[in-house]
Parts: structure tokens; C-alpha cells; sequence
């Protein structure tokens, strides 16, 4: 590795130096002024729109950093394609909103004195996501994944106003910790039989008949145990509940979007560039035989979203039952994973798009009301849909459009996976998938019932949203709403970026 | 005389791995938990260090077994704040013992 080449590498990784400069910029902020932290959401913000100017730059840039000597002069640890970027506008965006939120949160405010501290540490975890989706080497992957981790570890337990703040994070950290460890082991196995961490070599290399597939399958599965973890797919997602309900509310919301995001991308590309060993004209890809992934993903997705929508039917608080479905979401999107098709991928990059909206949404108005009420039980929310109608209809737009139904956004996403899975053939799944929806109806309208049909037992307190507040609700309604109806914009942008590096 | 080879690495490396997986699942102290992931990073180092040695792969196994020690000490800075966090809360740190959230 020479010097040009380094030189030559740091160009493609302008925006994870962004996010390293305003990590350490927040950091020196919070150390100058540290009797006045009302301005460091404003450098944070900057940080961020800072980043974001070269990550919509570098779409279209196209290219591998850091190649190592031992790998092909081409590969390297760092791949950037529009597929990469994509992930990263959305990990992004879903950054600015919660910035946002946390200035409303009652939460953080009542934790000002440590205001530098938690903005430092959602860097760490935009830095972790961002190397998650664009790497290629396995020592790379993990170094991100446990940087995201170790930042979100202590984020989720970061306001330690209740008990709850406590235990999210020592079930997060130990549940984390296992499975990265799993992970590892799985890693040095992979290591052992093909002599490389390098993601394109393992492809090339698996093709030989000397591998022994035993041995790999033990270790890809120990794999899948570490990324199921991030993106709490089904045996891996018993952290998910607790550590959602334990967490403030904006960090739910980050982790909920952007964390199974960055998992998501870095399993796609993992799958890719792992194991394809072509892609085909209509756009499926040719997997290697080695490892059936198809049967894997298949019941983990359809095992995720049975078991996501049927636990969330019992869940009294609200933000427990969003953690359960946002558990069925991952199911949804792993389905547009198991086609292994370039249509598959577009699906779940519009999904993807539409369920940061809605759930982004849906955890803002969870936590309006939590702050003025103290408590996130459906129960308390009788009769709220009257007294405070504005918070009311916003929130049944976005439960609506988890749902999936017309003629909000969440439909597009869902008629979108659905119909890959239908080109694909799969007909049995996609029935099992619209099944699930129909289940998740239930407990989406049971608080609308709630809020709008039981009789209140106490008069409903009135929760007056202020202007800001209601400006940033309606960023999120007004897209979900539009994009159900005007889509093709999302679409085009999601078919632009399903290419990836690789073969 | 016995030549130590691969096959005898990797196999203390599988037992290192059982026996964390072992005590993940037994114990109920967080602090021993966490020994017990410790225990799989290190067989996962050993793995890395002995393909890298008897395997003429390079060093990219021995760089890579540098990464995780370092990585392993920040897991376990982080992780003992966290359950020190813990035992102020709840004054124990058995696991089975902290569960409010479950319903």
C-alpha cells in the first residue's frame, strides 16, 4: 500500500471525514463552553449538513479504497456505490430528524449538564453506520459494527432518569456483546479456510471445491448471528423489546431506523460480494451454491414477522409495540432480500425510505405525548384523539402507513416487495407476508380505537403541540401522505442505486 | 517426540468457545457474562494467530487478532461502566434479577 493509493482512497471516504471532524469538533465544543450547552446542537446540526453536501456528492462515484497487498490490486476494505450511498442519505436524514427531536425531548433536557456527551456519541454511531455500509473487508465489519454498538450501548442508557434507562443498556450491551462475539468466532473460521478477510478474494476463493462446507456453514451461521443481531431478525431479537422500551425515546427512534439501516446495508452488501457469483441479465443474482442462502433468509424473514406482529398483539405500551413492529418490519425487508435480485433490492430501498417517515413519525408523536402525560400505555390514551385532534390525525396517518394500506406510503412499500416476490415466483411466502399484515392491523388500530372510540375515565389532559413541534410533525405526515399518492420519485431513486460493486 | 500443529490451536480454541458459551448461559452475574464473551474473543484471537501462522496467509490474522484485544478492552471498559451503572440502580447485578421491563 503506498502513499498514492491512501491518497487516492481518501477521496471516496470525504463523508465518514466529515463525521470523524464534527465528532471531534462537538467533543472540543462541549469541552470550551461548558457552561452554555445550548449551542451544541447548532455545531451538530452544521456537522451534519456538513456531511450530508458530500454525501450527495458522492452519488455516482463509483470505486474501492484501501486495497491491501494481498488482495487484488483492485478490492479493497472500503467499497463506494450508489447503493452505499443511498443507505448513507438515509442514515443521514433519519440523524437530522432525531437531532431534531432531542430538542423537544423533555428526556434530554432534563440531562443538559451531558448535552456534549450524547451528540459525541451519535457521531460514533453515524461513523459506524457509514463504514458499515460501504465495507468489504471482514475486519473492517467488525471494527464498525462494534463502533456502532459501543456507542449505542451506552446511548440507550444515557439519560438514567428510571430504572429502565439502566437495564436497556445491560441487556443491550451483553446481548451485543455475545453476538459480535459469536460473530468473531465465526470470522476467524471464514479466515482459516480461505486466507483472506477481503470480501472479493472469499468470493473467488469459496469457488474451489477443497472448502469444507461444513465449516463454513457453522461459521456463516455465526455470522448471521452478529448481523440478525443488528437488524433483530427472529432468534436473534430478544434485546429489541426491552431495550426499545428502556431507551429515551429519541434513541429508540435512531436505532429503530437508522441502526437496522446500516445492518441491513452491510448484509445485502455481505451476501453480494460474498457469495454472488454473478448477476444474471433479468437482474437475479447467481449465488454460489456453497451455502443456500434463499432457504436461510426465507424462514428468518417469514420467522421475524410472525413472531414480531403476533407479540406485539398483547403489548400494552406503546413504545413495546412499536419495537415489535418495527421486529416485523425487518421480516418485510428481509422477504425483498430472500428474491436475490436487483428488484428485490430497489424494494427494500423504497421500504426503506417510506418506514424511516412513518416510524420516525410515529415514535415523534409516541414521545409529544409521553412528555406531557408521563406514560406511553394505550390506556391513557382514551379519548386523546378529541382533546388534542391535531396529534390525533397524525398519528393514525403513520399507523396507517405502517399497516401498509392506501393511501399512505407504506402501502408503496409493501406493494413494491410484494410484487418482486411475485415476479420471483415465491407465492407461498408473499400470501404468508400479506397474512402478517392483516395481523399487524389489529394492534395499529387498537389505538386508534383508543384514542377515538373508549370513553374516558378521566378527562383527557389537552396536549397542545407548539409551532416548531408542529412544523416538524408535519415534515414527516406531509410525505407520508404525498409520497402515497406522487411515488415514482422515490422509485427512480431507489432503482438508480441497486447497483452494486462487485460481480 | 509431539509436533504442535494447527489442529492442536484450533482445538484449544474450540474449548476456550465452549466454555464461554458455557458460562454465558449459566452464569447470573453480568460481570461473569461478561468474562465469558471475553473467553470467545480470545478463542476467536487464537483461531486468527494460528491460521495466520501455519497457514502462510500473511499477517492479516495476526493484525486482525490486534484489532479485537484493543477492541475487547473498550467492550470491557464500557461494559463494567454500564454494570457498575447498574449495581448503583438496583444495589445487585444478577441478571435474572433485573428485569422490570419484562411483562
Amino acid at each position: 500500500m503506498d502513499v498514492s493509493n491512501i491518497i487516492e482512497s481518501l477521496k471516496l471516504i470525504k463523508p465518514e471525514i466529515a463525521v470523524s471532524a464534527s465528532l471531534i469538533l462537538v467533543l472540543i465544543f462541549d469541552l470550551i463552553f461548558h457552561k452554555d450547552k445550548k449551542l451544541i446542537p447548532y455545531v451538530a446540526l452544521l456537522g451534519l449538513f456538513a456531511t450530508g453536501y458530500f454525501v450527495i456528492h458522492q452519488f455516482g462515484t463509483t470505486g474501492f479504497g484501501f486495497a491491501t497487498k494481498s488482495t487484488f490490486k483492485a478490492f479493497g476494505m472500503v467499497t463506494v456505490d450508489s447503493f452505499g450511498t443511498f443507505f448513507k442519505l438515509l442514515i443521514l436524514i433519519s440523524a437530522v430528524l432525531v437531532l431534531f427531536f432531542s430538542s423537544f425531548s423533555d428526556e434530554i433536557k432534563k440531562t443538559t449538564d451531558r448535552l456534549g456527551e450524547y451528540y459525541v456519541l451519535i457521531f460514533g454511531m453515524i461513523l459506524g453506520m457509514f463504514l458499515m455500509v460501504s465495507a468489504t473487508d471482514f475486519l473492517l465489519i467488525y471494527l464498525s459494527m462494534e463502533l456502532l454498538s459501543l456507542s449505542s450501548y451506552v446511548l440507550a442508557g444515557f439519560t438514567k432518569l428510571r430504572d429502565r434507562n439502566s437495564e436497556a443498556s445491560l441487556k443491550y450491551v451483553i446481548y451485543g456483546s455475545v453476538s459480535s462475539g459469536l460473530m468473531l468466532f465465526g470470522i476467524s473460521i471464514i479466515y482459516g479456510l480461505t486466507g483472506s478477510t477481503n470480501l472479493y478474494v472469499i468470493n473467488s476463493l469459496i469457488q474451489s471445491p477443497q472448502i469444507n462446507v461444513l465449516a463454513l456453514s457453522f461459521a456463516l451461521i455465526l455470522v448471521m448471528a452478529g448481523m440478525g443481531f443488528k437488524i433483530s431478525a427472529a432468534p436473534f431479537h430478544f434485546w429489541t423489546p426491552d431495550v426499545y422500551e428502556g431507551s429515551p425515546i429519541t434513541i429508540t427512534a435512531f436505532l429503530s431506523v437508522a441502526s437496522k439501516a446500516a445492518g441491513f446495508g452491510l448484509l445485502i452488501r455481505f451476501i453480494k460480494t460474498g457469495f454472488a457469483a454473478m448477476t444474471l441479465n433479468n437482474g437475479y443474482w447467481m449465488l454460489n451454491p456453497i451455502f443456500d442462502w434463499k432457504l436461510i433468509i426465507v424462514i428468518l424473514a417469514i420467522l421475524t414477522m410472525t413472531l414480531g406482529n403476533f407479540s406485539a398483539l398483547w403489548q400494552n405500551n406503546l413504545k413495546r409495540m412499536l419495537a415489535y413492529s418495527s421486529i416485523a418490519h425487518a421480516g418485510y425487508l428481509l422477504l425483498g432480500l430472500a428474491v436475490f435480485s436487483n428488484q428485490g433490492i430497489a424494494a427494500i430501498l423504497i421500504y426503506f425510505f417510506v418506514y424511516m417517515l412513518m416510524n420516525l413519525g410515529a415514535f415523534l408523536i409516541v414521545m409529544l405525548i409521553a412528555d406531557k402525560l408521563g406514560s406511553e400505555d394505550v390506556d391513557d390514551y382514551d379519548g386523546l384523539g378529541y382533546t388534542s385532534p391535531f396529534l390525533g390525525i397524525s398519528l393514525a396517518v403513520f399507523l396507517v402507513s405502517l399497516t401498509g394500506l392506501p393511501p399512505t406510503a407504506g402501502f408503496i412499500g409493501k406493494l413494491y416487495i410484494f410484487s418482486a416476490l411475485i415476479d420471483a415466483k415465491m407465492f407461498v411466502v408473499a400470501v404468508i407476508g400479506v397474512l402478517n399484515s392483516v395481523v399487524s392491523l389489529y394492534y395499529y388500530i387498537r389505538v386508534l380505537k383508543h384514542m377515538y372510540l373508549v370513553k374516558p375515565k378521566i378527562q383527557p389532559v389537552e396536549i397542545i403541540p407548539g409551532l416548531s413541534q408542529k412544523f416538524l410533525v408535519l415534515l414527516l405526515v406531509v410525505p407520508v401522505l404525498f409520497f402515497g399518492i406522487y411515488f415514482s420519485p422515490i422509485v427512480e431513486l431507489a432503482k438508480n442505486c441497486v447497483v452494486l460493486l462487485g460481480f | 517426540m509431539l509436533q504442535v500443529g494447527l489442529t492442536h490451536f484450533l482445538v484449544i480454541g474450540a474449548i476456550l468457545f465452549s466454555l464461554g458459551i458455557y458460562g454465558i448461559i449459566t452464569r447470573k452475574n453480568a460481570v461473569m457474562v461478561l468474562m465469558g464473551v471475553e473467553l470467545i474473543l480470545n478463542a476467536a484471537n487464537i483461531n486468527f494467530v494460528a491460521f495466520s501462522r501455519y497457514g502462510n496467509f500473511g499477517l492479516n490474522g495476526q493484525i486482525a487478532a490486534l484489532f479485537v484485544i484493543v477492541l475487547a478492552a473498550a467492550e470491557a471498559a464500557i461494559a463494567l461502566a454500564i454494570v457498575l451503572n447498574i449495581y448503583k440502580t438496583y444495589s445487585n447485578v444478577n441478571v435474572d434479577e433485573i428485569s422490570n421491563l419484562k411483562e
